[in-house]
């Protein structure tokens, strides 16, 4: 099951023109390693530090890790600030370190400014985890929630062949400064040369902002009349920008729109032939394989040695995959599932 | 007492006659950005681009038309941005559980949160004498605060919000937008009432000079509630309209508004300090905001300078505002030394 | 618009104990707050077990330094009538400016001086657009406030800039040897020091003190009222500058966006420490117990997981009670008087 798994990562990675390096990690990491299935302690406490407290996708993967830590017989406490910022997460990780917390599972604001307390938490014998947004620290498991590369590249695929792998478009990103959002911008210029008659004509920042997105999205589309396609790769912008398409016809005739949405936020959408398909991965999916992650640290049945592989619950079996480039070692859940007229309607978060 | 009241509203009518100039230098900066932005980008005239001009300043104009009732009182209203996101998730909340609620009665309920909390911003800032800057800072954090509480990391999705409603915030009529009907009409009733209305230029009385309106026989404090409560009710009515145009709200709705309000009722004329000042302006304020913002991206320049271009025209419409303040007072002394010669 | 600046504050002012000593009604002010502070230990250790352990007094210190350190400044010009909301752009742009002349080579030392430079210059820009042009400080500081962040933005962009020595980054994540004390709060224990003995035992204390008081009167007893506002917003724009840069060594990373929308909380904690709003009114030991206070309560929220945006609820209310109570005999004496006059009548 779990080659499979593997096999399959592979398979959709290569599809999309991963390279050779990326493949020969997932090989490697399958050759070495101890598979421990059980082992986990009871009454852990794993603290959920996401991005903030009130953003509702990362609410879904908060419940996925209180779902897996409650079947493991422990608990989670979720706490954070309510701006995305990484000063506003200081203060959580305080309280996890001060409150003898078994481990930390954060959704980095910021790559670099968490490290300090983080690594104060480290040495205090918490475990770190991160999830969603990496943090760029040393001593920590990443839980990619799907390849970063294959995020981006897919993306572009997946706009190319809506508008006939031609025209100008343009990306309505998240926060100018989120580590997860540039990550896959950077791979999506890297898949546009592949592409040579599509052109990024400009990225713009909404802030996960419907208000400020939409502020953003009128200008793009005033400035750039020859617009052929908009990737968000951010559920509040591929929202907002959905709602102002589906209310303006004539300029969703026009503009093509793809990016990382949530299924039930984008349903009416697709159904009404604003948007044809978007990507996500279930956020509640991503919490929970955090939570397996956490406690089978804190009880010592994984580590970051590459190659070391845990049981998720419903999940099944993960291989942590060795450091690359500037994520450390990381553990991916699985290839982001394409939501269509077909499928959208299956899906409850 | 009339001696006292009736220089004082013959000194305001003038001032208000001067003060239409300045909404005539803001309506020409608004076509000065505009044209200028034309000529290096042609779309940006276009019927959906002027579209999006207006339906885009909309909720900042409608809000700075309250703001404008406070501050011309010399008071200030900080709590606008949380009113406007507790109203948003609330009436979005509603149609959740009564999906079948009308569309009015949103609008109605967005209204009546926002003067509750207007009202009780008034009688706080006029019962225990607190300034209003306190007060409304006080109650941004704990409008905010209970907001947070109400959502719990919920959301508000499009499906849940119904067609009537959002149709609001992008309908058009002869192609301009409903949105900006709706507030082009707030603009002008209250605009109307505050040049008219004895109650209405009583605030600019206590806003200019607060002992002698009370020597005068202002109800000093009962205007000041009635301020508030209007700028209350009106941000609760622009969290419905929010509601309205983008279909979702999660607890961050409507963050920082305050200061962009503020910011568009300053570059709109209105003085910080009380006394003077219109709706059209504030509201006109707001217009030329957007218009620099949509301008910035529509001439393809990184959006990255969009704050700092704003700042800088912010301190520049008000050192202008000065300049013009100034030439404004010289006249008018002349005027008011010619007329008691008289 | 200048004469409103130079006249009796606003309405809400007007009977607002200005007969009584300055100094006798931040002395009432004080013991309040003492007793809030006390209140607020109690509510800290019946609801939070992990309170009481010596980490909890460094990480107030590491959380609230940087806020603290801006609000002396912030202090000295409320109680001069004035107000600046630029503070926190002031530290984003002083981190800003500091990661980007690093990131170009530049000694971390003559960074941080440049930092420095660059905050001085930003507050003469607010001193010299509010006593010379005469404009109203608020309006103005909310100018400068987006400005700064704004040149802050079109410096780093969406760019972070670490990668500072960790001789220097150690101090967000180790207390002083010896102490629980964080080295932004010992700055700002140091600086509260200062601040107390210049407002409170010096000519220019005085001075500050009538200038808020009575600024026209001042004026005609020989204060240059200007220039000393204008040198307060310059320090003010460089104290914020040094918080930036603390900030940006805790972090140990720099990013156009850090501390944005804080000049609120920084406003809310002077005013908890009795400053007046209108000026004239305040004292150092008031603030520095504000600090205090909302640190612990803070401290204490978070480790009962209370959601952030829900521990506003406590800090308005908080802010909304230490202003109303005061007042509040104030009101009540009022409205009674009020009816008397009205029943003859």
């Amino acid at each position: 099951m779990v080659q499979l798994r593997r096999v399959a990562v592979l398979a959709t990675a290569l599809t999309v023109g991963l390279t050779a390096a990326c493949s020969s990690t997932t090989k490697k990491a399958s050759d070495t390693g101890s598979p421990t299935a059980t082992g986990v302690k009871k009454g852990l406490t794993v603290y959920f530090i996401p991005k903030d407290t009130q953003n509702p996708y990362e609410v879904i993967a908060d419940n996925g890790g209180k779902a897996a830590l409650s079947e493991l017989g422990g608990k989670v406490v979720v706490s954070s600030g309510t701006a995305d910022t990484a000063a506003a997460q200081i203060p959580s990780i305080q309280a996890a370190i001060q409150a003898h917390a078994d481990a930390i599972v954060i959704a980095g604001n910021d790559p670099k400014s968490l490290c300090p307390s983080l690594g104060q938490a480290y040495s205090a014998g918490i475990k770190i985890v991160s999830f969603d947004s990496d943090v760029q620290c040393p001593n920590h498991l990443f839980i990619n929630q799907a390849d970063t590369k294959q995020i981006g590249t897919s993306e572009v695929d997946l706009l190319a062949k809506q508008i006939g792998s031609a025209g100008d478009i343009a990306i309505l990103s998240a926060a100018a400064t989120a580590t997860n959002q540039n990550a896959w911008i950077g791979y999506m210029k890297d898949q546009l040369k592949t592409y040579p008659n599509m052109h990024l004509v400009k990225t713009v920042y909404g802030n996960d902002d419907p208000a400020m997105s939409l502020t953003v999205l009128q200008g793009l589309l005033s400035a750039y009349p020859t617009l052929k396609g908009i990737i968000s790769p951010t559920t509040v912008g591929i929202s907002t920008a959905a709602q102002y398409l589906s209310t303006h016809k004539d300029i969703a005739k026009k503009v093509t729109l793809t990016g990382l949405g949530l299924p039930s936020q984008m349903k009416p959408y697709i159904h009404d032939g604003t948007v044809k398909a978007f990507e996500l991965w279930d956020p509640g999916n991503l919490g929970y394989l955090a939570g397996y992650a956490a406690a089978s640290l804190a009880s010592g049945s994984a580590s970051l040695t590459a190659g070391t592989k845990f049981t998720a619950g419903k999940l099944k079996e993960y291989t942590v995959l060795p450091a690359a480039g500037d994520t450390g070692p990381s553990v991916v859940l699985g290839p982001p599932t394409v939501f269509d007229a077909s499928n959208v309607d299956k899906y409850n978060f | 007492m009339t001696v006292i009241t009736a220089p004082l509203v013959r000194r305001m009518f003038r001032a208000e006659g001067l003060l239409r100039a300045r909404e005539l230098a803001i309506v020409i900066a608004i076509l000065v950005v505009f044209v200028a932005t034309t000529i290096n980008n042609h779309a940006f005239a276009e019927a959906h681009s002027v579209q999006q001009l207006l339906t885009g300043a909309s909720l900042i104009a409608l809000l700075a038309v309250g703001e404008t009732l406070v501050i011309v009182t010399r008071n200030v209203d900080l709590s606008v941005g949380s009113v406007v996101g507790l109203s948003a998730y609330v009436v979005g909340d509603v149609f959740v559980h009564h999906p079948h609620t009308p569309a009015f009665v949103g609008f109605l309920l967005g209204t009546a949160i926002g003067a509750v909390v207007g009202a009780i911003n008034g009688l706080i800032t006029t019962i225990a004498r607190v300034p209003s800057l306190v007060v409304t800072l006080a109650s941004l954090y704990i409008v905010r605060g209970i907001d947070a509480r109400i959502v719990n990391g919920k959301r508000i999705d499009p499906v849940n919000v119904p067609h009537a409603f959002t149709e609001v915030g992008y309908k058009t009529v002869l192609g301009i937008p409903y949105l900006a009907i709706i507030v082009a009409v707030i603009v002008f009733v209250v605009g109307y009432a505050m040049r008219t209305f004895r109650s209405s230029r009583d605030l600019y009385a206590i806003g200019s000079n607060p002992e002698a309106a009370t020597l005068a026989g202002v109800p000093a404090g009962r205007r000041v509630v009635s301020a508030f409560t209007i700028s209350g009710a009106l941000a609760g009515f622009g969290g419905a309209l929010f509601l309205a145009e983008f279909a979702t709200v999660d607890a961050t709705g409507g963050t920082g508004y305050e200061l962009s309000v503020i910011a568009a009722v300053v570059v709109g004329g209105v003085a910080i300090f009380g006394g003077s000042g219109t709706v059209l302006g504030a509201a006109l304020g707001a217009v030329l905001l957007n218009t620099i913002n949509q301008a910035l991206v529509a001439s393809r320049i990184s959006s990255f300078w969009n704050q700092a271009v704003a700042g800088a025209l912010l301190l520049a419409a008000i050192a202008f505002d000065r300049w013009v303040g100034l030439r404004v007072n010289r006249r008018m002394q002349t005027a008011e030394g010619a007329h008691r010669d008289v | 618009m200048s004469d409103t600046q130079t006249a009796p504050p606003a309405v809400t002012a007007v009977d607002a104990p200005g007969r009584e000593l300055p100094w006798r009604a931040a002395l009432r002010w004080e013991s309040g707050l003492v007793i809030v502070l006390i209140a607020t230990l109690i509510f800290a250790r019946t609801q939070s077990g992990d309170f009481f352990t010596p980490s909890t007094t460094f990480y107030i210190g590491l959380n609230m330094g940087e806020i603290a350190i801006m609000a002396l400044p912030l202090m000295l010009i409320v109680m001069t009538g004035e107000i600046d909301l630029s503070v926190a752009s002031m530290l984003g742009l002083s981190g800003t400016i500091m990661g980007y002349l690093f990131e170009h080579h530049w000694n971390i030392y003559l960074a941080m001086a440049g930092a420095l430079v660059v905050g001085a210059v930003g507050g003469a820009l607010n001193g010299v657009l509010v006593t010379r042009l005469g404009l109203p400080s608020i309006a103005v500081t909310i100018g400068t406030l987006t400005l700064f962040r704004g040149l802050a933005e079109v410096i780093l962009g969406n760019s972070t800039v670490g990668g500072y020595p960790a001789s220097l980054t150690k101090i967000g994540v180790v207390p002083i040897q010896g102490t629980q004390l964080s080295y932004s709060v010992v700055i700002f224990l140091a600086l509260a020091v200062i601040c107390a003995i210049v407002l409170h035992a010096t000519p220019l204390g005085r001075a500050i003190f009538a200038v808020g008081l009575q600024s026209e009167a001042a004026h005609f007893a020989g204060i240059r009222v200007g220039r000393i506002k204008f040198w307060l917003y310059v320090l003010s724009g460089a104290v914020c500058a040094l918080a930036g840069i603390l900030f940006t060594l805790k972090n140990a990373s720099a990013r156009y966006d850090a501390g944005t929308g804080l000049e609120l909380n920084v406003v809310a904690i002077v005013l908890l420490g009795g400053v007046s709003i209108f000026g004239g009114r305040g004292s150092v030991i008031g603030v520095v117990l504000s600090v205090v206070i909302v640190g612990c309560l803070q401290q204490a929220l978070t480790q009962m997981h209370v959601d952030a945006q829900v521990q506003n609820i406590v800090l308005g209310g908080l802010l909304l009670v230490s202003v109303i109570v005061p007042n509040g005999g104030e009101a009540v004496r009022r409205i009674r008087a009020r009816t008397r006059r009205r029943v003859p009548a």
